[in-house]
């Protein structure tokens, strides 16, 4: 069985981690993303960047000021777990404490009376999704998401006539429409069929794969592609102010929907691409990984 | 052209000022994001002030992550910009009343501000969204807060920088803004990306 005190080591571990560097696969992008860059705004601005990400590890400060709300995957054999309600309240004592310690902003907020505990504790949040799978271990992935780019969400219940164009139609729109607000070069996840909310959680949870890893189904892989030489084709550039990088990747997942409906959804992640994960195997190991 | 300025800014320095130019800024920056434009406005229509002097300085769109430190010292933590079109509705009033010769944030703001920055003299400066650990360590001390009962994000810091850039001049006083050309030009591009995606009319 894993301790509840391994759990909130964890997730304090993985905050900090998180929002103090962003993972290897999107500092390569960033990379590349400096070396395409030819006038002198956008290069300076990839510039900008790769150095706050040089800064942010060496004084172990946070890569921006927004370090979101805290959302996290648990995916593994959830039989590890001691209980769901022991389990959840070891995260939310590890963000509690990982806010105080790291520190991260207090973000979390009352929706209407908006009264901020001070905390990031609130009910719903920290948000926790589960994947039970036959794995040996737990792995907790932490995904903390600034306000900038989850604004940038988009749903649309679409036709089944509009099909494909439509589409594609509706990830341009809303790649133009956010423009540099999401803090482009950003990563794209788009969420085709299922229901209302499952598209928003597969473009959600498809964010989680590294830049560069393509779907596994042919036809999907190809869409990815394209998308992502589309976007780049706008114009918007690093922050808005114009350039040949808008987007880092972008991911698509898809679930079967009902025949009479083709839900579509956008979600949109920083060029920072927080994310870090750790397995938890049953004798108290742990694996912790940025990215 | 690049430009290194100390505040209180001149309006003459402001004009010289064009898109595209880059900024190096030092001296007292004040943030200020949503609730400090709503209650600042609020105050001066019942004829009251702010508790500082916005005349001739810089805004800052930003709520920054503060920490006291053991001798009890505030210091920041992370500081870069926030989304500036939160504030498009307020800010020409908040310019025309208060003075402020510069605005940092980020993602441009609206024809209105654009219109209001070139009859008042003032000019928006573009940080990189995100780039909030190399914003912290441009600021060598925290003179004090205002308005702390906002919450951490939304209270006025009295922030002093040495040399926080590269800003870019994305709104300038002469009616220029980088964003109208990069959205002319997206307008442009987004015949090219229906192309790449096959849905081209």
């Amino acid at each position: 069985m894993i301790q509840k005190e391994t759990v909130t080591k964890v997730v304090v571990d993985l905050l900090r981690m998180a929002s103090t560097g962003s993972p290897p696969d999107v500092v390569r992008a960033l990379e590349e993303a400096y070396e395409r860059e030819d006038s002198e705004v956008p290069k300076m601005q990839m510039k900008a960047i790769m150095k706050n990400i040089e800064l942010a590890k060496s004084e172990g400060l946070p890569l921006c000021q927004d370090t979101g709300v805290h959302i996290f995957f648990v995916k593994g054999n959830l039989r590890l777990i001691p209980s769901f309600s022991e389990f959840e309240k070891a995260i939310r004592k590890g963000v509690e404490k990982a806010t105080e310690e790291v520190p991260l902003r207090p973000n979390a907020v009352h929706p209407i009376t908006r009264k901020n505990p001070g905390n990031n504790i609130g009910k719903g949040m920290p948000a926790i999704n589960y994947i039970p799978t036959d794995d040996p271990y737990v792995e907790i992935i932490a995904f903390p998401k600034g306000a900038g780019s989850e604004n940038m969400s988009f749903m649309k219940m679409l036709t089944p006539s509009q099909g494909l164009k439509g589409i594609k139609e509706f990830v341009l729109d809303c790649v133009i429409r956010s423009g540099g607000k999401p803090c482009t070069p950003t990563v794209i996840g788009v969420g085709i069929g299922g229901t209302s909310d499952i598209a928003m959680h597969i473009a959600k949870e498809s964010l989680l794969r590294p830049i560069g890893e393509r779907h596994p189904e042919k036809d999907i892989a190809e869409l990815e592609e394209e998308l992502m030489k589309a976007m780049n084709e706008t114009g918007i550039g690093p922050m808005g102010l114009g350039g040949k990088t808008t987007v880092l990747d972008v991911k698509v997942e898809y679930a079967y929907c009902h025949t009479a409906s083709l839900p579509v959804a956008v979600n949109t992640q920083c060029w920072t691409g927080r994310r870090a994960r750790a397995k938890i195997y049953e004798d108290g190991r742990i694996e912790e990984m940025e990215g | 052209m690049e430009y290194h300025f100390t505040t209180p800014l001149n309006e003459e320095d402001v004009r010289k000022l064009r898109t595209g130019d880059i900024v190096y800024l030092s001296g007292m920056i004040y943030t200020g994001r949503d609730e400090v434009h709503i209650h600042a406005l609020e105050l001066a229509k019942e004829g009251k002030k702010p508790p500082l002097d916005f005349r001739n300085m810089v805004l800052f769109h930003c709520g920054p992550v503060m920490k006291k430190d053991e001798n009890g010292e505030w210091r920041v933590i992370a500081a870069g910009p926030t989304t500036s079109s939160r504030m498009n509705s307020l800010e020409p009033d908040f310019i025309e009343r208060f003075g402020v010769r510069a605005i940092i944030g980020k993602g441009g703001m609206s024809e209105p501000t654009v219109e209001s920055m070139k009859e008042h003299g003032a000019v928006y400066l573009a940080m990189t969204g995100g780039a909030a650990a190399l914003a912290a360590t441009a600021f060598k001390k925290v003179h004090g807060v205002e308005w702390f009962e906002f919450g951490m994000p939304e209270a006025i810091w009295i922030l002093e920088a040495e040399d926080l850039g590269p800003l870019v001049v994305g709104i300038d006083s002469h009616g220029n803004s980088l964003y109208r050309d990069v959205d002319e030009n997206v307008a442009k591009n987004r015949k090219k990306a229906e192309e790449v995606l096959g849905i081209s009319e």
